[in-house]
């Protein structure tokens, strides 16, 4: 076990916590770099996939996972920053500001629509999302002149100063790039005082309201951030889908978000990405799995929603801290060896009302 | 008649088969047109739309009244409702269409059938939930849904399938006011059914330890109220509304693994009803169904869908708590 001994602020809240962390991110971030030059093609197209993923994984643990709003609805976001992005695209502008831009449409989205919600709680605040997402993919669907309808919208390329990005490399770092910058920006984020003040917001309301912070204030600001990524996210979504259809952004895809928050470990970033990966992984593995299963599981319709579904119902019953919280405790296993304790991780139970925090 | 209008039903209702055969019925189609300026047939057709309108929103108050049922006595939200819904639709069809059984004795095994479904699946699985927080209870719900609509799909396959029974089909005549029996049948089971509940939870025993749970499990169990066979019970009586709801609906609507999607505007309805209170979920139900109804012949085509979504961002802006709402503010 290794005791970090701590000489000064600035050393507190360093975002890599000693050398450890340097080696082993350093390597990661040196194999990702290298991984087109290994890899195939395909697998570098299903890597970029995760990375635009894990964008929108780190958009919503922003809320979900650090403010405590459980959104339903976060494939509307993806779907605004999409269709800007396209429609922005195909109206003649260069793709950089059209990827910002339909970043911050997103983000503005997000903030406006915060204000209704932020006096909602718990299930009200779900089902609101939720409702906000059909009621945007019907815009979609109604608003032809710019989406397209039914009909669905084309995507260009994207183009960075004259240079056209069609490769399948490119794209890769672009999202790579996009993902990073993301990434750099959450964790500055939550040790920042309104990272704080989102974890106050979810810890208990009414004590971060004691404590001097502006509930509405910062909901409004974690649904804007959250929008951001997300938005950014849809925008290089829509690169990978390359036609735009109303119906890629469903409630299916709000689970699907939702699902790689909970899976990957509710509250840490390492979930966004851990979440992002298993979810990206995942029909590639159905796809795999569905040649040695017998016909009769392989050729069920219908098999990867239900499938998803009982991955969700094992991680919620079983092991509510996901993925990452099972590396934690692992790792604490090994650096505790022999002195575990099971009980460290015990959860929490809490059966009279006044007791629950929403 | 021969108003010349630009518009038929039709566009007014793209793609929703559960309206049209109700207007099918009326005879030649040139005969009914929505926006008739002559005043006694407009108003006969405004009742027409909100009989529809009740109709359907008893639908959705019978999902709404599962939602509240759960959530009053354990306070989980069950997503999955519209998706017990669709279960209980589908085994009205295979007990009723594909089994042959009369009609009563069908819907009886239906009903039962899904009050024992819903016992199971609080029994095996919602239960190790109780206590953890809200947030893991949606999702588990959530996806609670997604497995059933695949099991669903899995054994009666994804095609839409219909359901006979005797009074479809026909038309009922008051005064002039020509109404599909379906929609009666709704109406009618819906009160008789919201009377038995009424009167199981305010005079049963059983009712009364249901009530007690849902307002404090502790002290409930100190009481000696069993309280964990009391929430299987809940979920079972639950299961067993939406049961009712679903063979109701069968004939009305068609029968498929997606039909679960109606929960969501049943959702709706049960917010605009405050989620604690029963009567709120039927008047949410109905306040969704007829504006629904309305808007779908009122106002431009894309409406309809969103309106129930609408009125409940309304309610919820106005009152973040609900109309009729039960549920006091949280203490420190």
């Amino acid at each position: 076990m290794r005791f970090i001994f701590k000489t000064s602020y600035l050393q507190d809240i360093r975002l890599l916590k000693h050398n450890g962390y340097v080696f082993w991110y350093g390597l990661l971030l040196i194999a990702i770099l290298l991984a087109p030059l290994l890899l195939d093609e395909f697998y570098i197209g299903e890597m970029a996939f995760i990375f635009i993923y894990a964008i929108a994984g780190l958009g919503l643990m922003i809320p979900v996972g650090f403010t405590g709003l459980p959104s339903l609805g976060h494939a509307a976001f993806m779907a605004i920053g999409a269709y800007t992005n396209a429609y922005l695209l195909s109206s003649g502008y260069s793709f950089l500001l059209s990827v910002a831009l339909a970043g911050i449409i997103s983000s503005l989205v997000g903030g406006l629509i915060a204000v209704p919600l932020k006096r909602m709680t718990g299930i009200y605040f779900a089902i609101a999302t939720l409702a906000f997402a059909i009621i945007v993919e019907e815009i979609i669907v109604h608003w032809e002149s710019v989406t397209g309808g039914l009909g669905g919208l084309a995507v260009d390329y994207p183009v960075i100063l004259g240079f056209e990005m069609g490769e399948t490399w490119q794209f890769y770092f672009i999202c790579l790039i996009v993902l990073l910058l993301v990434l750099l920006g959450t964790l500055n984020l939550i040790r920042s005082p309104s990272g704080r003040a989102f974890i106050a917001i979810r810890d208990s309301e009414i004590s971060a309201e004691s404590m001097g912070i502006n509930l509405s204030y910062y909901k409004i600001k974690s649904f804007a951030i959250s929008g951001l990524f997300t938005g950014l996210a849809g925008a290089l979504f829509a690169h990978r889908l390359a036609y735009l259809a109303p119906d890629a952004f469903n409630f299916l895809l709000s689970i699907q978000l939702l699902m790689m928050v909970v899976v990957g470990g509710l509250g840490t970033v390492h979930g966004a990405i851990l979440g992002a990966i298993f979810v990206g992984l995942l029909p590639q593995a159905i796809a795999i799995a569905k040649d040695y299963l017998p016909p009769f599981i392989g050729e069920f319709p219908g098999l990867e929603p239900g499938l998803f579904g009982v991955i969700l119902v094992l991680f919620i019953v079983f092991e509510p801290m996901g993925l990452y919280g099972r590396w934690i405790k692992f790792k604490l296993f090994l650096e505790m060896f022999p002195l575990y304790r099971k009980a460290t991780f015990k959860r929490q139970k809490s059966y009279l009302k006044t007791e629950r925090v929403q | 008649m021969g108003h010349p209008f630009p518009f038929s039903y039709e566009i007014l209702l793209p793609g929703l088969p559960i309206f049209w055969h109700t207007f099918y019925l009326f005879g030649s189609r040139s005969e009914f047109t929505i926006f008739a300026p002559d005043n006694g047939r407009s108003r006969l057709e405004l009742l027409q739309v909100l009989i529809t309108g009740l109709g359907q929103g008893c639908l959705y108050g019978l999902i709404a009244l599962g939602f509240v049922l759960i959530y009053k006595a354990t306070e989980i939200v069950n997503f999955a409702q519209g998706d017990l819904l669709m279960m209980g639709a589908f085994f009205g069809v295979t007990f009723i269409g594909i089994m042959k059984l009369p009609f009563g004795l069908g819907l009886l095994t239906t009903l039962l059938a899904m009050a024992v479904f819903g016992y199971l699946l609080d029994k095996l699985i919602i239960r190790s939930m109780i206590g953890e927080s809200q947030f893991s209870v949606i999702i588990l719900t959530i996806s609670i849904g997604f497995i059933l609509r695949s099991v669903a799909g899995g054994i009666w396959g994804n095609d839409l399938l219909a359901l006979e029974t005797p009074y479809s089909g026909e038309m009922a005549n008051i005064y002039g006011l020509m109404i599909s029996q379906e929609y009666l049948v709704v109406i009618a089971g819906t009160i008789v059914l919201s009377l038995a509940l009424f009167l199981f939870f305010r005079h049963s025993s059983l009712g009364i330890a249901m009530q007690a749970a849902s307002q404090n499990q502790l002290a409930a169990y100190y009481m000696g109220i069993p309280v964990k066979r009391v929430f299987s019970l809940i979920w079972a009586i639950s299961a067993l509304v939406s049961g009712v709801a679903g063979t109701l609906m069968a004939p009305i609507s068609l029968v498929s693994p997606e039909m679960g999607f109606i929960g969501i505007k049943a959702f709706a309805a049960a917010v605009i009803g405050g989620f604690g209170s029963l009567p709120g979920a039927l008047i949410g139900g109905l306040i969704i169904g007829c504006s629904e109804q309305l808007a779908g012949s009122y106002l431009p085509p894309g409406f309809q869908k969103v309106t129930a979504y609408l009125i409940m961002f309304l309610v919820l802006t106005l009152r973040p708590q609900g109309l009729f709402t039960q549920i006091q503010q949280k203490k420190v």
